[in-house]
């Protein structure tokens, strides 16, 4: 029976002979198929994989060195690009499209030897904080089969919780790694924006978006994210201080965290995460770190400012699928253009993602771009100034990741705008650039977990990461299935 | 930039799109638009029966021109895809020029460099904060469904080119140069059923050089088109080939009474692929605007394209439907600053302009006006130029030497450049006709040839050699002058009567019995002495 623990612990077994890379491909595999009605995979690369744990034991056997991620089973979600694969953003308007290249990032994992044993559902486009939107269908929480997993990389936190892989990817544009990570009791980093390139990641908004990746075990996150780090040319935007040095955890110091008022008093928080989180507050503040609550009245802008800025990007970033060059073209005969489009289009793109370049199609159209483009631009740079002055004073933020725990399946299926305000708290790390990581801290009276997020300034991962580790060591985390 | 509307009539006629290299059945299988005619509204501006100069007087032509310049970069704006013209379709083309989801945009530098070189040459401010914006709009040529685009925030403003009509003088005053990439190709000539589209040109890099509505006839039209071509091919920026598409013109046109202070309604003429192509269209649609407006009718305002081929031009469709191209800041490319350094680096790598060289060689060298002219004319003539005058002072001999140069070299089929003896040579040989030992046709024919034969040889050796010493002795002359006087009484009883025109006669006999070695310009001298006396 194989048992994953830590790479670490991997690799020694590895070198010790007492379990093998076919092994642990093998038991995820049998995983995947034991645990497929949850539908967390869109598509498993089992020969693939099986074949490259081949490989990998005989260059082991043959006395070769073990590259930094050698057999470490690892799962993607539907929007990076892997080349000669199938990559659909889960949407019927690429169904059978095939990459012509591999993501930067992806490649980074592969060059030292990571196996990718498959990817994951997700909602459309990365659009959906339930993966409930989705052409292959929704993806059930192993912990409670009745709710979301979270979403939008709900498929690649299902494959980490339910042990179908050992670690996996997703993209977090306003909190698609963090909450699913809340809601299925795993880690979910999202590293500041431009830390990972995002060439061969499927575009939501360019600004926002970031490879995140989930896990169990904080060093193993650390070493995914430090490979990943490298800097890409093809990607202008990438923060230019990479890569990330080795995680190793340092003397602990005394900390200087602060909560916001306005965040922990939310009407919409559920009272018993609200406690759990000041209870941590407090165990933190008597061994010797200060917790100081901020107020921070911007909260209400946070939610349309990102909303409008995401669907503005996401409405010209979605523009490339028409059905000329590739991907779903309607079968309806037309002899006009505008009515080509139209049929492609309306036919390809789920409601809610229709719903989102809609939206942004409308807040850029000439007479609204004032009222809406240009003041969310406002609120962000307003919201970027203010972060820089706290983090003067502290060294991290913390926050409840989601206001509530996992919701039923078809919660909300009659209002969007109330699946929207219940990104509040993520939104926050994507406007800003800001790294932020949902930690499985808690356990909930309905028990489904909830995590707590730890936020630190931009190009902090590796502080961020050594406070996850102490705070995941010190206090007894929920453990995934 | 603006869509060229055209196109947009085209997307009736289907289309079709040419396979990109992979999944070609996919591809195939989904062509599914059909052709359908375009409905005309062909309008022919013969069909107005007076003239444009007997309405000059009363009205004032005002005239913009946009013009598109594609760079001599060797690879796209955005992505390595190289730019090499007349390639197979769709050869050239890279996963981001194909907007394949999850690529991204990459500046090319060289793009910043010929922008500031051009704006620099134009007089115009250099903006240091540059973003780039999406210009959004859907068109099967156009993969990622925007353009980036400099539309919103140009890289230079203001400007002005000089340019001389027969009316004179006069600086052509510029709205902006901005950045852009190029949209890719809709072939409507391939199939008899679909548009072919073709993604080599998609990401192509171009500078769209913007003037205020500061031309006033089609004749200043086509001077500040010379002018730029010569200026953008000058400064290594575009080839400025009108035919292959690599340079374009939109003329915007409008007519107003002589005097009147605001701007007519205008309309924009496209498809335009040469400089005499761009005159004949203003002139036909300044007729057509001065018709309507005599007629008291209301000049609509659209765009028209011209058609070569009859000399009309024809409208394709009206501003009202114009398009909210929704731009905002492209946020796969961060803003960039064009820093001090930065700019005194081009500034100092930059070539002296076709303008100043002109004046150079008129005020210091003393050449004439059209000698200056020609030799301003093409960087390549000039740099050989002013790498002879290096080692020559013969200013005009030299200028005069260049016709020969370029002769040789057109035909040998050579560019300018690459003339097969450094300049160092020429100018030995220069040196050497200018001393009157051997006539500038010897020099010339054969000297020339000899001397690219053999480069070790000097001019004095081949000369030598050849037997092309001219002889100039005075004494050695006289006796030739006066053995062709004696041989010729008849001819000098009519020259001294006054046919001046025979010293021609008596030259050329001197120059037989010479065997061409007799320095012609003694030999006119010793005659028209002899003859006159």
């Amino acid at each position: 029976m194989f048992v994953f623990n830590s790479i670490t612990d991997y690799h020694h077994q590895l070198k010790s002979g007492t379990t093998s890379c076919l092994q642990a491909v093998n038991h995820f595999l049998s995983r995947i198929k034991e645990k497929a009605h949850l539908n967390a995979f869109v598509e498993v690369y089992e020969k693939e994989a099986l074949a490259k744990a081949a490989e990998l034991d005989a260059k082991r056997n043959a006395g070769e060195p073990l590259k930094k991620l050698h057999g470490v089973v690892i799962a993607i979600k539907d929007v990076i690009c892997y080349k000669d694969h199938s990559v659909t953003a889960a949407s019927a308007i690429l169904k059978g499209f095939n990459s012509l290249y591999t993501a930067s990032a992806l490649q980074y994992l592969l060059n030292e030897d990571a196996i990718i044993i498959g990817n994951c559902n997700c909602d459309e486009f990365a659009m959906g904080s339930t993966n409930e939107n989705s052409s292959y269908g929704k993806v059930l929480n192993a912990l409670d089969e009745t709710k979301v997993p979270g979403g939008s990389s709900g498929g690649s936190a299902v494959a980490v919780q339910a042990g179908m892989c050992m670690l996996s990817l997703g993209s977090d544009t306003g909190g698609s790694v963090r909450q699913p990570a809340d809601f299925c009791g795993i880690i979910g980093l999202k590293p500041g924006y431009g830390r990972i390139s995002r060439y061969g990641l499927l575009a939501y908004a360019s600004s926002f978006d970031q490879i995140g990746i989930f896990g169990t075990h904080v060093p193993d996150v650390a070493l995914l994210l430090q490979i990943m780090s490298q800097p890409d040319k093809m990607d202008s935007t990438m923060d230019k201080t990479g890569p990330l040095p080795a995680f190793e955890n340092p003397e602990p110091t005394p900390l200087r965290y602060c909560l916001f008022s306005q965040v922990m008093d939310h009407p919409s928080l559920d009272p018993e995460i609200r406690d759990n989180i000041n209870a941590l507050a407090e165990k933190l503040e008597t061994e010797g770190n200060t917790v100081t609550r901020l107020d921070f009245e911007w909260l209400d802008y946070i939610v349309p400012a990102y909303y409008v800025l995401t669907t503005a990007e996401a409405s010209s970033n979605l523009s490339r699928y028409d059905g000329v060059r590739y991907g779903h073209r309607s079968e309806k005969a037309t002899e006009d253009l505008d009515a080509f489009y139209r049929n492609n289009r309306s036919e390809g793109f789920g409601m809610e993602v229709k719903r989102r370049i809609m939206l942004g199609t409308f807040v850029l159209s000439t007479g609204y771009y004032d009222a809406y483009y240009s003041k969310a631009q406002k609120i962000r740079r307003l919201l970027t100034e203010k972060i820089t002055e706290i983090f003067e004073g502290y060294d991290a933020i913390l926050m409840p990741t989601v206001p509530s725990t996992a919701m039923s399946i078809g919660q909300h299926d009659k209002d969007p705008v109330e699946m929207y305000l219940a990104d509040i708290f993520t939104v926050f790390a994507n406007l800003t650039g800001i790294p932020g990581i949902s930690l499985p801290l808690f356990s909930h009276s309905n028990n489904m977990p909830f995590g707590l997020q730890v936020m630190t300034n931009k190009q902090e991962e590796l502080p961020l990461l050594h406070i996850a580790d102490r705070l995941m060591q010190q206090y007894k985390p929920v453990r995934a299935l | 930039m603006k869509r060229p509307d055209f196109y947009r009539d085209a997307f009736l006629w289907g289309w079709q799109i040419l396979d990109a290299g992979y999944r070609s059945e996919e591809l195939s299988e989904l062509l599914s638009c059909k052709r359908q005619p375009v409905t005309s509204i062909q309008q022919p501006a013969s069909a107005i029966s007076f003239t444009f100069a007997s309405m000059n007087n009363k009205y004032e032509l005002v005239i913009g021109l946009e013009v598109h310049a594609q760079l001599l970069t060797a690879s796209k704006l955005f992505c390595g895809d190289s730019t090499t013209f007349g390639a197979e379709p769709n050869t050239q083309v890279s996963p981001v020029s194909l907007a394949h989801p999850g690529t991204l945009p990459v500046m090319n530098e060289k793009v910043i460099e010929l922008a500031v070189r051009l704006g620099l040459a134009l007089n115009c401010t250099i903006v240091q904060d540059n973003y780039f914006a999406r210009k959004n709009y859907f068109y099967p040529d156009l993969p990622k469904g925007y353009q980036v685009s400099q539309h919103t925030a140009p890289i230079c403003l203001g400007g002005h080119l000089p340019i001389q009509t027969s009316e004179g003088k006069k600086n052509v005053q510029l709205n902006r140069i901005h950045m852009e990439e190029d949209a890719g190709k809709s072939l409507h000539d391939q199939d008899e059923k679909y548009t072919s589209i073709d993604l080599n040109r998609a990401g192509m890099p171009l500078l769209e050089i913007v003037t205020e509505p500061d031309l006033h006839s089609a004749d200043e039209a086509y001077a500040y088109l010379t002018e730029l071509r010569k200026l953008v091919r000058w400064l290594g920026v575009c080839d400025g080939n009108m035919e292959e598409g690599s340079m374009r013109c939109d003329a915007n046109v409008s007519v107003r009474l002589k005097g009147a202070t605001t701007l007519g309604t205008r309309v924009e003429v496209k498809n335009l692929n040469s400089i005499r192509n761009v005159k004949r269209a203003i002139e036909i649609e300044a007729e057509r605007l001065i018709g309507i407006v005599e007629k008291g009718e209301q000049v609509i305002q659209q765009t028209r394209s011209f058609n070569a081929d009859n000399n009309t031009t024809f409208a394709l469709r009206s501003k009202e439907e114009a398009d909210d191209y929704r731009y905002f800041p492209e946020p796969d490319l961060p803003p960039f600053f064009i820093s001090d350094e930065y700019l005194q680096e081009i500034k100092a790598a930059m070539p002296a302009l076709p303008a100043a060289l002109q004046n150079k060689y008129i005020s210091s060298y003393n050449l004439p006006e059209y000698d200056a002219a020609q030799l301003s004319n093409d960087k390549d003539d000039s740099d050989l130029f002013e790498a002879i005058i290096r080692h020559t002072t013969h200013y005009k001999a030299a200028a005069n030497w260049m016709t020969v140069l370029k002769q040789y070299c057109s035909n040998a089929a050579l560019p300018v450049s690459s003339f097969p003896l450094t300049a160092e040579k020429i100018a030995t040989l220069i040196n050497f006709t200018e001393t009157g030992k051997v006539s500038f046709n010897a020099a010339s024919t054969r000297i020339l040839q000899e001397l690219i034969n053999s480069p070790e040889e000097t001019p004095e050796s081949i000369a030598t050699q050849l037997n092309l010493v001219q002889e100039s002795d005075e004494s050695a002359i006289e006796a030739w002058v006066d053995e062709v006087i004696a041989s010729m009484p008849d001819k000098v009883k009519e020259y001294r009567s006054g046919k001046k025109g025979l010293i021609g006669l008596f030259a050329g006999e001197v120059k037989k019995r010479s065997k061409g070695k007799a320095d012609m310009q003694l030999t006119n001298k010793v005659l028209t002495e002899k003859l006159n006396n």
